[in-house]
């Protein structure tokens, strides 16, 4: 395999959200055509310049992206609309850099949107009952998850006051970001008490259900230079895919990231002690612990020590998720687009009171299926 | 060229074997690698599969109580590495379903559901796997 990456030659030109909590009466693709819209006006861009279009969103069915481009009066050389779950994004971000590197496009849209707390009970749920799970009744994703914790928790005595930093350090983050949906303070005490949904889960363990969309537009470097915003590099991106369902998971306490982590970083130039800034993939309390380790930042099996005594929360070691995450900011179904979007603002320097100080590179991370498909970004401002 | 099974396919298949009270998984048969869950080809190697009966001895490699509000009964949830290699999705009985413990020795029974069979585990002291 080619290792070879074309390292800041491409960059982020606009970033944008839209909707974020609560969406009533709007559908996915209106609110993913006002984020893309958005995304593409900061940096004085339109429709008219896209010609790669990649969308995937909470409901979309056969002729997935074309609907999209339809709507937004895009005629794209090259569409995706790939459904492996919240990770596609960072994976769009590779393959529309691979793509712009080799000329077949000029300007990529990456677009998602979701309406699935307002929709709730209306939606058509596209994921086939696997015949080797579904009988024991699993309640997904949520179940694979705490049997990863459990796992973890068994192998490396992660305990449930590690988990509890987590969501402690996602909810003060959160209080830094008025664009967040839950903001309230929160105590250790409060998160122990939370009833039990899956063992070792309680309602605090898992990510928020909400509404939101999401827009990323991509250039290359040469032409990112002449536009209105500041150009946020891609210096690394890389993805892998180890299982589909949990059953087939090779070992609980590791994920894909661990292989395309480091990939990603290397052809960035950088290690875990450069990055200003991780935004990761918190469907679940456990995942920034998996995250932190596969990504190098501390030894497998010292991520619940690493994230104790507030690392990870305003004011710690290593500025994690400081939009407050999918566990107190947002989390639409898809959260992969959003961390992305907050890597950019912070290295824009446009993150109000959850700045991140003379923050030049970040990572963003997505997630797919349960802990199945991994992808990552890494970010910076030459 | 490979022919059509009157058997059915793989998911049929393993079907008939609980049906008949045998919980059956597969092995390649040029590699001798086991597999589950069932399929018409092998993972990776892409050889044919053959079935075999399984010992049905397992560890529990992890396990959740998903909690249910009342009327309804907490349900367990485990991961079961088979003796032969393989790990399934199942549920641990006859203990309270927050007192499955990782690495506890469990053993195979078959129960009938409505539209079909599954395999469910047993607390199995002195059987370790």
């Amino acid at each position: 395999m080619n290792d070879r990456f074309p390292r800041a030659r491409t960059a982020i030109v606009g970033a944008a959200t839209f909707g974020e909590g609560r969406c009533p009466g709007y559908e996915p693709y209106d609110m993913a055509a006002i984020a893309a819209r958005d995304a593409l006006a900061q940096c004085g861009l339109s429709f008219a310049d896209v010609d790669g279009v990649f969308a995937t969103t909470s409901n979309d069915t056969f002729g997935g992206a074309m609907h999209f481009a339809q709507y937004c009066g895009i005629r794209p050389r090259v569409m995706d609309n790939s459904r492996s779950g919240g990770n596609v994004f960072e994976s769009y971000v590779e393959r529309a850099v691979w793509l712009l590197e080799a000329g077949l496009i000029d300007c990529a849209l990456i677009a998602y949107g979701s309406n699935q707390a307002s929709a709730l009970g209306k939606l058509t749920n596209t994921n086939r009952p696997f015949p080797y799970e579904a009988p024991y009744r699993p309640v997904n994703p949520m179940t694979s998850y705490a049997l990863a914790a459990k796992r973890h928790m068994h192998q490396y005595g992660t305990t449930k006051e590690q988990l509890g930093e987590v969501a402690l350090a996602a909810r003060k983050w959160a209080q830094l970001n008025p664009d967040a949906v839950s903001r309230a303070p929160l105590t250790m005490d409060e998160y122990l008490a939370a009833r039990m949904i899956s063992d070792p889960f309680g309602k605090l363990d898992c990510c928020l259900v909400t509404d939101g969309a999401a827009a990323a537009v991509l250039t290359r470097a040469d032409r990112a230079r002449d536009l209105a915003t500041t150009p946020i590099a891609v210096l690394g991106a890389a993805s892998m895919t180890t299982h589909s369902h949990i059953l087939a998971m090779p070992d609980l306490t590791v994920t894909p990231l661990a292989e395309c982590g480091p990939r990603a970083l290397a052809q960035a130039g950088l290690t875990p002690a450069d990055i200003d800034l991780a935004e990761l993939y918190d469907a679940f309390t456990i995942n920034p612990i998996l995250f932190l380790e596969d990504l190098g930042f501390c030894p497998k099996g010292e991520g619940g020590r690493f994230v104790e005594g507030g690392a990870i929360a305003p004011g710690g070691k290593l500025a994690v998720n400081t939009n407050g995450g999918g566990l107190s900011c947002v989390h639409p179904g898809m959260y992969g687009l959003f961390t992305i979007v907050e890597a950019v603002r912070q290295l824009r320097g446009d993150a109000g009171d959850r700045q991140v100080a003379n923050a030049r590179t970040a990572i963003a991370q997505g997630n797919g299926g349960v802990l199945s498909s991994q992808a990552i970004v890494v970010l910076g401002v030459e | 060229m490979t022919r059509v099974s009157e058997q059915g396919g793989p998911d049929q298949q393993y079907q008939a074997h609980l049906a008949a009270g045998r919980f059956m998984i597969q092995r390649g048969v040029e590699t001798g690698k086991m597999v589950f869950f069932p399929r018409a080809i092998a993972p990776g190697t892409g050889e044919d599969l053959e079935w075999v009966e399984a010992s049905g001895r397992g560890t529990v490699y992890s396990t959740t109580c998903v909690r249910k509000r009342p009327p309804e009964t907490d349900l367990n949830i485990a991961l079961i590495d088979l003796e032969e290699g393989p790990r399934m999705m199942s549920r641990v009985e006859g203990v309270a379903p927050d007192a499955v413990a990782i690495g506890m020795a469990v053993k195979a029974r078959i129960v009938a559901l409505d539209d079909g069979h599954i395999v469910v585990f047993d607390p199995a002291p002195g059987e370790a796997a």
